[in-house]
């Protein structure tokens, strides 16, 4: 996986509560069987005025200039501002996928959805999640002033504002030791296969019905 | 000390490894595998030359993309026009083969929705955890299995390992007392409790169902309940074992036999939450509250009883949800204060993990018996949740009933809800439909969602637009 330790990156504000999977990556695009080139259907729906099919020439489709993806100060931008239980609905680790092959690198936003907030950090994406308060003062300042861009400090566990002052953030501090090393969870697991094989005979002793073949 | 919870005791008779930050390992009894989440995850394990840790806990069939016309399903994997959706089915095949994995294929008997498959097979049993690249996994927790959705990445971890590393939920209780009332359904209730907690409610927790309504529903409608635990925002829901859930799962072909099967069913008695047992959180509804719902937003709490109207984002305080209301309301197309059954329709979409088991045709068919679909309605489709179901429903002759009613009786798959294969909503259309979600696009692009249950679907499809189906189900019985 993919390691994060410091980033720098232009903010872009998703002002919208609930944001689930199907808006960050619809379902047309799931069909496909590779892990990368979900970045040009990110926001499909919100992003593009037609509707995108995974044959689409993306460069010939009408934007969305009114979608926030789309407006010129927000190009290049890295760092996802978002609203409440962000991520929810589908399990499609695609969602990620987009955001990363996108760009995006890091989500602040007051609360997230189990399975996505889990799915970022195997795909080396950074969701933070701070107060409602703070997440509000953060939109107010990334609408006030263009090229609004923080630094992510995973180490420090610090954010830092363009005028020098710093936001801290709780993360787990077992994600934290994977995410800042890019440890593969596989690797990691599979140190503990004895662990695993002793459980799995005991198990197995004392409930055999779960060991019948499928 | 306090005694334990139904969570408690799965989470600690699976526990490998606690380490000391929080996190563990938890072992993995089953997972089930379909085309659209398990192709990266078979990819990974050929880059790392990884093999699966045990082939015979997983279980594969493809569900998401199959088509559900005859025309299509009888020529096979090469039937299918769509040629993204043939790779990916045709995908799955191959790693199942490759990696010795059993698949039940789009033209087994068996084959069909993985969360209506599990059960039925008896691939899932009490006690023990399941896991699936799709976030209705809650389903099976209807049995008393602590199962939950998971991503791409953790399938293949679980493929590669057998176990998946997590953090211990916290223990929610949603109970509901009563009795309830004629013509409310598993669907109304899992939809109230939404309304009631909120999509983000049941974040961080496992919820277990419980109550003298859930205890009385059967296991159709169990997992119903448990399968819309995700919508509530709970990776996980739980309904303890009692004597329905263990006739179920008799003779079930993946079920242990015999003098096997009395001893797993003397286990899973055990599998109840302790009268003593702490939960962290408790909400209590009360049945007699409880009619049929109908969500009119973008979001599966944005719900009203049949009875009820939209609602006028100026009245509302909180100024966030005002927005989300207005933003939900613009894209359904409905105005403020419109009564719910002055909501007319285009589409009517019976089937989906929450929705397509034999129960739910039942109860759909009861309803369109020797009536017929209203001229206005464009398109009303049955897709049976599996080929078993199907084959049920056939012998019990609802499909003519469905057939001579005007709606469309369809191959096994999870169709419309998701609207990955050639089932779309339009852009624009409402559509009465027994999934479980209403997102902007979910069922089709620009497509206007309304969750209900079979029997409210079924009644709008023969009206035109909602109308309470109790008073139907009464007409029904005076005749």
């Amino acid at each position: 996986m993919k390691a994060f330790t410091v980033h720098t990156g232009l903010a872009m504000p998703l002002d919208r509560a609930n944001v689930d999977t199907d808006f960050i990556i619809p379902k047309q695009f799931l069909k496909s069987i590779k892990r990368s080139g979900f970045g040009v259907n990110l926001f499909d729906e919100h992003r593009y005025l037609d509707k995108g099919e995974p044959d689409s020439d993306n460069s010939q489709r009408p934007l969305n200039k009114n979608f926030v993806l789309n407006q010129p100060r927000y190009q290049g931008a890295s760092v996802l501002l978002a609203r409440e239980n962000f991520g929810c609905g589908s399990s499609r680790e695609h969602a990620p996928w987009a955001l990363d092959d996108f760009g995006f690198r890091v989500v602040i936003a007051p609360s997230y959805a189990d399975i996505f907030f889990n799915n970022c950090f195997k795909n080396g994406i950074l969701p933070i999640v701070l107060d409602k308060n703070l997440v509000d003062k953060l939109f107010k300042e990334v609408n006030a002033a263009e090229g609004y861009t923080l630094t992510v400090n995973l180490l420090a566990q610090s954010i830092t504002r363009p005028d020098g002052s710093v936001i801290h953030f709780e993360v787990d501090a077992f994600r934290k030791h994977c995410l800042l090393n890019g440890l593969d969870d596989i690797g990691l697991t599979l140190e503990d296969a004895d662990a695993i094989r002793a459980f799995e005979n005991q198990w197995r002793e004392k409930s055999p019905w779960y060991f019948k073949s499928a | 000390m306090s005694g334990q919870t139904l969570y408690d005791k799965l989470w600690d008779s699976h526990l490998v490894k606690q380490r000391d930050d929080g996190t563990a390992l938890i072992y993995i009894d089953r997972q089930l595998i379909h085309e659209v989440t398990s192709p990266q995850a078979f990819e990974g394990l050929r880059l790392t030359g990884r093999k699966p840790w045990r082939a015979d806990a997983n279980l594969a069939t493809p569900d998401h993309n199959i088509p559900t016309t005859k025309a299509e399903r009888s020529r096979g994997l090469e039937g299918i026009i769509d040629p993204v959706s043939r790779i990916q089915v045709r995908t799955l095949a191959d790693n199942c083969r490759d990696f010795g994995i059993t698949e039940l294929d789009m033209n087994d008997i068996r084959q069909g929705i993985v969360h209506v498959v599990g059960p039925e097979q008896g691939a899932t049993l009490p006690g023990m955890t399941i896991v699936c690249g799709d976030s209705h996994t809650s389903t099976h927790g209807a049995l008393g299995a602590l199962a939950h959705g998971i991503g791409t990445s953790e399938v293949e971890h679980v493929l590669a390992t057998q176990c998946l590393m997590q953090k211990k939920m916290k223990n929610m209780l949603i109970r509901v007392d009563g009795k309830l009332n004629p013509g409310v359904t598993a669907k109304d209730i899992v939809l109230a409790i939404i309304g009631e907690i909120g999509t983000a409610g049941g974040t961080g927790y496992t919820i277990e169902f419980g109550g003298d309504v859930i205890r009385s529903l059967s296991m159709e409608g169990r997992m119903t309940i448990c399968n819309m635990a995700i919508e509530a925002g709970a990776r996980a829901g739980l309904i303890a074992v009692d004597q329905t859930t263990i006739d179920y799962i008799r003779g079930r072909p993946m079920a242990p036999q015999g003098d096997m099967f009395s001893r797993a069913a003397e286990f899973w008695k055990t599998l109840v939450s302790d009268a003593d047992a702490h939960f962290d959180r408790v909400v209590v509804l009360d049945a007699a509250d409880i009619i049929p719902q109908v969500t009119w937003g973008t979001s599966p709490e944005m719900v009203a009883p049949v009875t009820g109207f939209v609602p006028d984002p100026d009245l509302e305080k909180d100024l966030s949800r005002a927005d989300n209301i207005r933003q939900a309301l613009k894209y359904m197309g409905l105005k403020p204060g419109t009564a719910i059954k002055d909501i007319k329709l285009d589409v009517v979409f019976i089937g989906s993990c929450t929705n397509s088991r034999i129960e739910d045709l039942r109860a759909a068919a009861a309803v369109v018996k020797g009536r017929k679909v209203a001229s206005t309605i464009e398109l009303a489709m049955v897709v049976p949740g599996s080929g078993l179901v199907k084959q049920q429903a056939e012998a019990e002759g609802l499909d003519k009933i469905f057939i001579e009613a005007g709606l469309e009786w369809r191959e096994p798959g999870c169709s419309m809800c998701l609207a990955m294969n050639a089932d779309q909503l339009p852009a624009g259309k409402h559509c009465a439909s027994t999934s479980n979600r209403n997102f902007e696009g979910r069922q089709g692009f620009g497509g206007r969602t309304h969750l209900v249950s079979p029997a409210m679907a079924a009644a709008a499809a023969i009206h035109g637009h909602f109308v309470d189906v109790r008073d139907i189900l009464l007409d029904t019985a005076r005749t």
